[in-house]
């Protein structure tokens, strides 16, 4: 298998590790950007974050103890609007985004008073630009009828919304497609060689060179990683997610733990495991998120729960992203993060820019990974 | 609501039968039918409009995995007919768009 479809030295400009909601993003903002793109991706059995997530674009509270996270954060949400038109455009799909808002609600005084805080705090890094309310249990009500008696409240902020992260990810698959970018699937890349000009990517029964190579395989980056000089220390984390039957739209913003998708049904999630590579879900992890939901939206006691699943998070760990180049051999990139879908919209953008050696509109030092031992 | 279906019973041995109600009429069902054989027997289909396209849809699978089949019983609605058995006075509705959760004091739970 080995094509050279144009004027370079290599089978594809970019050759991107893991085919997941980062390396798409990635590779449909290189496209734009008139390269040729190849993307790998392991069979079936892989580890998925990208298929089982909450589907959040979520901003307040994100990179309280990194203000370089938290702009980014901020940078990809106001560019979300204009990358879910264009791949309406490209594909058709709406991916359902909607950025009007979201709630953190709280269950107890002190967990209210201590985002409070936080929140605060953030607002002072970012010179005053951050807007968020305080909400008490009566103010939360107002926004959303739904919530129950005993909450103690919400923190609000306008710049939290939610997009339907399957049809993100059919849209980023199709967009790809269309646009001419390869997908090579069903095998993991078990070999990343670099040449003095570029990389050769092996696999079972294939051999593919590349200008460049970016790791975005998730979990898969910490093995993927060393060989080339750089470093991913992602571990999993599982969160457990609940799906409740089809109802008429009845909640207004997405929560932190709770939200109506545009087809109505009511997701709930937002647990928290170490438990290695298992995904698998426990009745005991589904009754609390089951109780806290109900907690929050009493409404949802009599509600049929359809489906649930377990996914894990890759996570770094500072929950922080890793953007680095290889020092040893430059061309090869780790991308890895935790929000995903939040980001998405800077991975197909300004990430874009920073693999291709161009000015970007924000500083990523702060992610490199000589930030954790080694 | 008697049956005019594109649906035809198999001859089986004679079973008792059960009435009940679809959107207010009257049905005689066989003891023993799911309420989505029932739907099918009477003609009722589509049995619901789906929530996103408004589309028809009607009974597909006959085994609870497909969730085609969902109507109201007893006033609670997106009931898997095909996994509920008819009774004797059960009143079946059929289903347009999603559940509503929220009539009245949404504070109350339904
Ligand atoms: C329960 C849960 C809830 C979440 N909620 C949110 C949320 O609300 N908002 C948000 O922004 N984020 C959320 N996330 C995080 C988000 O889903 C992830 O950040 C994102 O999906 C990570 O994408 P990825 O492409 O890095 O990883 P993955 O989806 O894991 O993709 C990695 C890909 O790499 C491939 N791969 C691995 N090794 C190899 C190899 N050797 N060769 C070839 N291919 C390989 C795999 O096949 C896989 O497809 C959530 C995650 C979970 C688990
Ligand atoms: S007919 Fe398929 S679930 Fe009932």
């Amino acid at each position: 298998m080995s094509v050279r479809n144009h004027a370079s030295r290599h089978d594809t400009d970019v050759a991107i590790i893991g085919g997941g909601l980062v390396g798409m993003s990635l590779a449909y903002g290189l496209l734009h950007q008139g390269k040729t793109v190849t993307v790998f991706d392991e069979g079936d059995q892989a580890l998925r974050a990208s298929r089982g997530n909450f589907g959040l674009v979520w901003v307040q509270g994100k990179g309280d103890t990194c203000p370089d996270y938290a702009r980014l954060t901020r940078l990809s949400a106001r560019l979300w609007p204009g990358l879910a038109s264009e791949l309406r455009q490209d594909t058709g799909i709406d991916i359902e985004l909607q950025q009007n808002g979201g709630l953190y609600v709280c269950l107890d005084q002190a967990s209210l008073q201590q985002r409070a805080d936080m929140l605060a705090r953030m607002q002072q890094d970012a010179g005053g630009d951050y807007p968020y309310e305080v909400l008490t249990a009566e103010q939360a009500r107002q926004k959303e009828p739904a919530l129950g008696p005993t909450i103690a409240g919400a923190t609000w902020s306008p710049m939290d919304g939610h997009l339907n992260p399957l049809l993100l990810f059919r849209a980023l698959h199709q967009a790809f497609a269309r646009r001419g970018g390869r997908l090579i699937n069903g095998q993991p890349v078990e070999h990343i060689r670099p040449l003095p000009d570029g990389f050769d990517i092996r696999l079972p029964g294939a051999c593919l060179s590349a200008g460049k190579v970016v790791l975005a395989a998730g979990l898969g980056n910490k093995t993927l990683a060393p060989p080339l000089g750089l470093h991913a220390p992602v571990e999993p984390n599982r969160g457990q997610v609940l799906i409740t039957e089809r109802l008429k739209p009845f909640i207004h913003y997405p929560t932190g733990h709770v939200r109506q998708t545009g087809e109505g049904t009511v997701q709930l999630g937002d647990s928290k495991e170490d438990v290695g590579l298992d995904t698998g879900t426990t009745a005991e992890e589904l009754g609390k998120i089951a109780a806290r939901a109900i907690r929050m939206y009493p409404v949802l006691e009599k509600v049929r729960l359809i489906r649930a699943w377990g996914a894990l998070r890759v996570m770094t760990p500072d929950g922080y992203p890793i953007y680095q180049q290889s020092d040893r051999y430059p061309g090869a990139y780790v991308v890895t993060c935790h929000s995903g879908v939040t980001l998405g919209a800077a991975h197909a953008g300004p990430l874009v820019d920073w693999l291709l050696g161009k000015d970007t509109e924000i500083s990523l030092e702060a992610f490199s990974a000589d930030r954790f031992p080694l | 609501m008697q049956t005019d279906s594109p649906f035809n019973r198999l001859e089986t041995a004679s079973a008792a039968t059960v009435t009940i109600e679809i959107d207010g009429q009257p049905f005689t069902a066989r003891e023993g039918d799911s309420v989505a054989a029932a739907l099918l027997a009477a003609g009722a289909i589509p049995s619901r409009t789906t929530p996103v396209s408004a589309s028809p849809r009607a009974p597909y699978c006959m085994m609870g995995v497909c969730f085609e089949c969902l109507v109201e019983v007893d006033g609670l609605a997106n009931v898997q007919g095909c996994m509920v058995q008819v009774s004797e006075g059960m009143r079946v509705r059929r289903q347009n768009g999603a559940r509503a959760l929220t009539q009245g004091d949404v504070h109350e739970a339904v």
